[in-house]
């Protein structure tokens, strides 16, 4: 059986000790996501009342930070124009890993209703998407909702993985 | 010169460092205080502002040209789109253009209903406004309070037409739905509510509150000239000693036979302003107490009987032949309004709301063209940033209470 040998060393690494570090560190990451402030249109309106005293978003360690380097989620929320494609980009880079994006509402996810000259068809032409989340606008609780999907997602992942690599994908 | 594959941003070829002991500052696209996307490079002489350009088009989405490839009715649920934060307001600007182009007569039960929901969604965005600016300012709790009235209000228009935010409840014509059972009932509990919480947490909060005064007194100046010149409507000119409102200059639905009065604010600053919305939040409620009461004697008919523009109500429809036909032309397509071209102000919670339409007799527009208050107290900004200083340009911005959806379109 010497070909089914487990190499601890490499690909992830050591499991038995690392998963008890991956669930402490995952527990810490997925319980205090910051999302960056990062309103475009009108799904802004309906993540600043995912914040509000009625939705609290602060129940799920969930704080909107104004500067992308504090920041862990970026909630795209509203439509990309092309004009603004290059600024998103800029600000995902500035964000330190781990980091997250999930693309609030319908313009964010494909370009929505507003399929003309000025609009880019969808945030993943950008960026890297975790959680497409539909809508127009996309309900508080949808919101809510997505970022406990996120969760789930992140307890899932390996904690000393690096997102959205080669090596990442292969594991997966 | 900027790479093809390379993303630079156009801010990169500008030269931030001067020799004249200026410098240049960034502020935007992404701001928590932009209100949306607004960019402004501010020009700086130690902490004062020397200059101020306001960059827009962050949010631009092609509106007007969408229009014109789209049949009036598809078009309306677009208008949601641009004001977001008090959707019906243009749902019903664009609707009430059309209708005079076309030269519809609206039931008088719709027009009730329209009003209201104009001024509940008049209300839905002064809370918003009080919330975000004294979010910008600082003052956290009164933004958590404002959102407790605003999701209320949220709710009753999710009762009428089933969208929180982006409503579409006005239809060309008419509106779609009766009241349902009760809303006015609830209507009447958050006016109850609404005056309630103005008069005791945010006044309490707000008005002699010497941070809040000290922000915002003497801060954000535009002078009635100004005012005027830059092309100010709606609380920016009121709030600089204009008692100028469309609601009263040229009265459009309802407005002529209400009793309300124009709160007219005449210290010309920020904290003119925050007062002139919170008494406006009070006339609104006030209209909306003697709307109830009109309701109760108008006719049930909700839609304006017009066979070439509007469809039959469903059960003419089903039973009458020519009804179905004429119902199947409007729907494949849409509605022809005769030539000619239309331009109707109406009086939206930022100012000055209009539509521009010229019609070449085919179902799609040949021209639209949207004539948004926040536009134009954007472009303000390059005048009133000049002179204060650096932080005080988040109040002023927040102060003049402008929408990127509109400014962009």
């Amino acid at each position: 059986m010497a070909q089914h040998q487990v190499n601890y060393a490499s690909a992830g690494g050591l499991p038995v000790a690392l998963t008890t570090v991956d669930h402490l560190l995952n527990w810490g990451r997925s319980n205090s996501l910051w999302p960056l402030t990062y309103g475009l249109a009108c799904c802004a309106i309906e993540m600043m009342a995912s914040g509000d005293s009625r939705y609290d978003f602060d129940r799920f360690g969930t704080i909107f930070r104004a500067s992308p380097r504090q920041a862990d989620v970026m909630i795209l929320a509203g439509t990309l124009s092309k004009k603004h494609a290059e600024f998103a980009r800029r600000l995902y880079d500035q964000m330190t890993e781990p980091k997250w994006v999930i693309s609030m509402g319908s313009c964010a996810n494909t370009g929505g209703m507003f399929n003309t000259y000025a609009t880019v068809q969808g945030v993943d032409r950008i960026i890297p998407v975790d959680i497409y989340l539909p809508g127009c606008a996309p309900r508080p609780e949808t919101l809510q909702y997505a970022l406990m999907m996120l969760q789930t997602k992140i307890r899932r992942e390996s904690a000393n993985m690096k997102k959205n690599t080669k090596q990442n994908l292969r594991l997966l | 010169m900027q790479q093809p594959n390379k993303l630079t941003p156009f801010f990169e070829n500008l030269n931030f460092e001067r020799d004249d002991n200026t410098m240049v500052i960034n502020f935007g696209p992404q701001h928590p205080s932009a209100h949306g996307q607004l960019r402004l490079m501010l020009e700086l002489d130690g902490e004062q502002v020397v200059k101020a350009y306001p960059d827009i088009g962050y949010l631009h989405r092609g509106i007007e040209k969408m229009a014109e490839n789209m049949t009036y009715n598809e078009f309306l649920p677009t208008t949601d789109r641009l004001d977001y934060i008090a959707s019906t307001s243009n749902n019903y600007a664009y609707a009430l253009a059309v209708e005079k182009l076309i030269g519809l007569e609206v039931p008088r039960r719709a027009q009730v209903i329209r009003t209201m929901l104009l001024e509940v969604n008049r209300l839905l965005s002064h809370l918003f406004f009080i919330a975000t600016h004294a979010l910008d300012v600082g003052a956290m709790s009164v933004f958590l309070y404002a959102f407790r009235e605003r999701e209320f209000g949220m709710d009753l228009m999710e009762d009428y037409c089933g969208a929180r935010l982006t409503h579409s409840a006005v239809r060309i014509g008419g509106v779609p739905l009766d009241l349902p059972d009760g809303w006015m009932i609830n209507l009447r509990k958050w006016c109850d509510g609404v005056e309630y919480e103005l008069k005791h947490t945010y006044n309490a909060l707000l008005e002699k509150n010497r941070i809040w005064k000290m922000r915002l007194e003497n801060v954000g100046v535009i002078t009635p000239e100004d005012a005027l010149s830059w092309g100010c409507t709606g609380p920016m000119l009121r709030g600089s000693g204009i008692a100028y409102d469309i609601r009263k200059e040229e009265p459009y639905e309802l407005y002529s036979e209400l009793d309300f009065d124009i709160p007219v604010a005449d210290t010309n600053d920020s904290y003119g302003r925050y007062r002139l919305y919170m008494a406006e939040m009070l006339e609104s409620t006030k209209i909306l107490r003697q709307l109830v009461i009109m309701y109760d004697d108008t006719e049930p008919q909700l839609m304006a009987h017009a066979p070439a523009y509007i469809s039959a109500p469903k059960e003419e429809i089903m039973t009458q032949n020519y009804s179905l036909m004429q119902h199947f032309v409007l729907v494949t397509q849409g509605m022809r309004p005769p030539k000619g071209e239309v331009y109707v102000p109406t009086e939206s919670p930022k100012g000055e709301l209009g539509f521009y339409i010229k019609s070449e007799g085919e179902p799609y527009a040949y021209r639209l063209k949207c004539r948004a208050p926040s536009f134009f107290h954007t472009g303000l900004l390059q005048e009133i940033l000049v002179g204060t200083y650096i932080a005080d340009v988040v109040t002023i911005i927040g102060s003049t209470n402008i929408v990127f959806g509109e400014v962009d379109r």
